[in-house]
């Protein structure tokens, strides 16, 4: 530990193992944002009239907005007025209807990542809608599910085959008005994933979504609505990858989950933004709003998340405990290493009688890395009897990065408890000694370290995404001994 | 096997080994005793490979190459083994998952393949029967919660699965009753072999009434002051440290 390693030198300076461009053709417009920009991607996608309304009014009230300053994150200010806000691969114009028609070089880049698409969604049975950029290029099992009375497809389909369901739910949990990128996202969203579990369904498969960034420049503003009707079951993975870049790249998703009496929704999600250079250089800018809604009694959201990259994350999936008797959960891992910064964290919201929310999330940082938890936890006057309880631990390696904790606690109903446990620490020499005695490289014990301080998290995942994020762990600690 | 000369080792800056001298040959079994803070734990570490401690002086030669040179995971691969004093707790990980992937580091080193998940829950239930542990134990975070009894059993338990060439255990004996000396005693009893050397760390006799030691070493002021067969074990138990280190001058 004490003197530098030669070999600890060599994988600093191993690259990053998705870092390569696909050089698919890309039908974008000019950078810039302005009505005519959203009339224009409206008209793209072939819009009904009340979702260019619903963009544009989300415009509006963007112009009236500023971008959030309180979060423990620095970068140079965005010039939104130098971003494409639309981009499609060429084969959108030939939209494919099965995986052999879609772009090879596309299905090359998902084999690169070691997402074989085909194999993923025929072997594994999970039904896949990838999302290349800012539009659904394949979707599989769709079909199948379509027999049991579930909608699982892009975003723009579902605006077209499923407009109401679309305007009855769109919004309902996150507002345009809700933060500025979230407005955002409303009025220039791309593309995205809809999906809708019928009454009493348990959706038999894990529906999984890997995005990732590929056109300059591009920002991207997926947007994902999931409604579980009563009763009903749905497990989700989102999972991301980007290839190395110069210039950062600005990603503001939302993503909003329903829930309505007795239904439950899981929601998981392995994040792989390009992080940027050992000095910060070319990473993705994630700022996410991520929320569900326990609409109603008896109802379950929870949300899953391994976060590895990014340069900068701002993420906050939260739920909503309107029914009673709701369950919140929201279990998180979150890395930084290099000159990563990440602000992340959850809201709990219980306005719901008995309504409990449980709160589990481990920060590591390593390098020069920032990781912060900002959690607030609020029980209004309304959830008598509500429970929260929250863990939050910290990670550090080495003495130039740092965690910090926000976390904010208002109980306003007597009745309610909220209980709230943090503990930071430190990889031990002697745990690494101990584990290298026993044959073990020093990452692998890094990383055996590492993963049994997330394992509460990592137990949540779906078991094939568990043995990812595992991978994941130990690619983004590469080279944070020494 | 193992040939230390002249070994001058620093901690923090003072000096701990100061001109340690130890020839151990394959088949042999070593009793190394001393007053506290002698030094043993820091021969066992340095043996171990930990690098906070310096060797500034000396030579360790293992199978005649130098050690110095090797970090702890190669010596542990050219079957070095160390049963700790203190056993670590590694949080959140699961026994089995470490024993796992300390047999298999092994295998690969001298080539043979890894054991599947099944193959070696196999092997380790044997085992784990040698050391009177419940299978619970596999499932546990590396010795998070175990009681000082249960730390030292493990540690057996790893000495059983790596079979290694040279086993340095640093008073595994200490605070156990005699029910499990008896199951440590076994354990290394049967490991022993032509082939295989071990160094015991320990303060007291009663260890070496059931592992018969071929050499005894006091180690005293960072130097092993006297050598003897088993009875000078007895001698010790007997008469204490005391007049050894008058008689060499030895303070501790
Ligand atoms: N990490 C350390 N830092 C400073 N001094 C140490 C450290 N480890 C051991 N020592 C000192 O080295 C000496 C020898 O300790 P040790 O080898 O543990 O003795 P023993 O095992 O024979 O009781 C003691 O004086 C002890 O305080
Ligand atoms: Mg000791």
């Amino acid at each position: 530990m004490s003197k530098p390693d030669p070999d600890i030198e060599a994988i600093i300076a191993r690259e990053y193992s998705a870092g390569f461009v696909t050089d698919i053709e890309t039908d974008a417009v000019a950078p810039g944002l302005n009505e005519d920009v959203i009339r224009l991607i409206s008209e793209k996608k072939a819009e009904p009239e009340f979702m260019l309304e619903w963009r544009l009014r989300a415009y509006r009230h963007w112009l009236t907005m500023s971008a959030p300053a309180w979060a423990q994150v620095h970068y140079p200010p965005i010039d939104y007025q130098s971003i494409v806000y639309y981009a499609a691969p060429k084969t959108d114009k030939d939209r494919p209807k099965t995986l052999d028609e879609v772009d090879p070089k596309l299905l090359e880049t998902y084999e690169k990542l070691g997402i074989p698409l085909q194999e993923r969604a025929l072997l594994a049975g999970v039904a896949v809608d990838a999302v290349f950029d800012s539009v659904s290029v394949a979707t599989t099992y769709k079909d199948k599910l379509a027999e049991l009375g579930i909608i699982f497809c892009a975003f723009s389909e579902a605006v077209r085959e499923y407009p109401e369901l679309i305007q009855q739910y769109l919004g309902t949990v996150v507002p345009h008005t809700d933060n500025f990128y979230a407005a955002l996202n409303a009025a220039v969203f791309s593309d995205g994933t809809f999906v809708y579990i019928p009454k009493g369904m348990r959706c038999p498969m894990e529906l999984s979504t890997y995005f990732r960034i590929n056109t300059a420049n591009s920002g991207q503003f997926e947007r994902t609505l999931i409604v579980a009707d009563e009763g009903s079951y749905v497990s989700y993975l989102e999972g991301c990858t980007a290839p190395r870049r110069d210039d950062n790249q600005l990603h503001a998703a939302v993503v909003e989950l329903i829930t309505l009496r007795d239904a439950e929704i899981k929601y998981a999600t392995v994040q792989n933004w390009y992080p940027g250079d050992a000095d910060g250089r070319g990473g993705i800018y994630n700022f996410v709003t991520k929320r569900g809604r326990c609409r109603g009694a008896n109802s379950k959201i929870s949300w899953t998340q391994v976060e590895t990259g990014s340069a900068i994350t701002w993420k906050y999936p939260s739920v909503i405990l309107e029914g009673d008797n709701s369950i919140g959960k929201f279990y998180s891992v979150a890395i930084t290493n290099n000159h990563q910064q990440a602000d992340t964290g959850t809201k709990m919201i219980h306005l719901g009688k008995n309504t409990k929310s449980t709160i589990v999330s481990k920060g590591i940082a390593a390098g020069h890395g920032s990781n912060a938890y900002r959690g607030l936890v609020r029980i209004a006057k309304s959830a008598a009897g509500a429970r929260n309880y929250t863990r939050c631990d910290s990670l550090l390696m080495g003495d130039q990065c740092g965690a910090h904790t926000f976390p904010y606690i208002e109980v306003k109903n007597a009745t309610a408890i909220a209980e709230h446990e943090a503990t930071t620490s430190k990889i031990s020499d002697d745990q690494l000694f101990y584990l290298r005695t026993r044959g073990m490289s020093e990452e692998d014990a890094v990383n055996m370290i590492v993963n049994g301080f997330c394992k509460e998290v990592i137990k949540e995942l779906p078991m094939e995404f568990a043995v990812e994020a595992q991978k994941l762990l130990a690619v983004s600690l590469e080279g944070a001994v020494g | 096997m193992l040939s230390i000369k002249n070994l001058k080792v620093n901690v923090d800056g003072k000096s701990i080994l100061q001109g340690l001298d130890l020839e151990v040959k394959a088949g042999e079994v070593h009793a190394i005793m001393g007053p506290n803070g002698s030094g043993k734990s820091t021969l066992a570490q340095v043996l171990a490979g930990q690098e906070q401690f310096r060797i500034v002086d000396g030579e360790i030669r293992y199978d005649g190459n130098d050690l110095s040179t090797l970090k702890p995971e190669q010596r542990a691969h050219a079957g070095i083994f160390l049963a700790f004093q203190y056993p670590v707790e590694i949080p959140g990980v699961s026994n089995i998952y470490l024993l796992k992937a300390a047999v298999n580091a092994a295998r690969r080193a001298r080539g043979a393949p890894e054991l599947d998940a099944m193959d070696f829950l196999a092997v380790v239930k044997e085992k784990l029967k040698l050391v009177d542990m419940p299978e619970t134990f596999l499932y546990r975070a590396v010795n998070e919660g175990f009681s000082g009894g249960e730390k030292k059993r493990n540690e057996i338990l790893q000495l059983l699965l790596l079979e290694p060439r040279l086993a340095i255990l640093d008073e595994t004996d200490s605070g156990l009753d005699i029910d499990a000396l008896k199951i440590i005693a076994n354990g290394v009893n049967s490991l022993r072999s032509a082939q295989r050397a071990f160094v015991l760390v320990t303060h007291y006799q009663r260890l070496l009434d059931y592992i018969k030691p071929d050499r005894v070493h006091v180690l005293a002021g960072g130097r092993i002051v006297r050598s003897g067969g088993a009875e000078l074990a007895l001698e010790l138990e007997e008469r204490g440290y005391g007049w050894i280190e008058a008689e060499t001058g030895a303070g501790a």
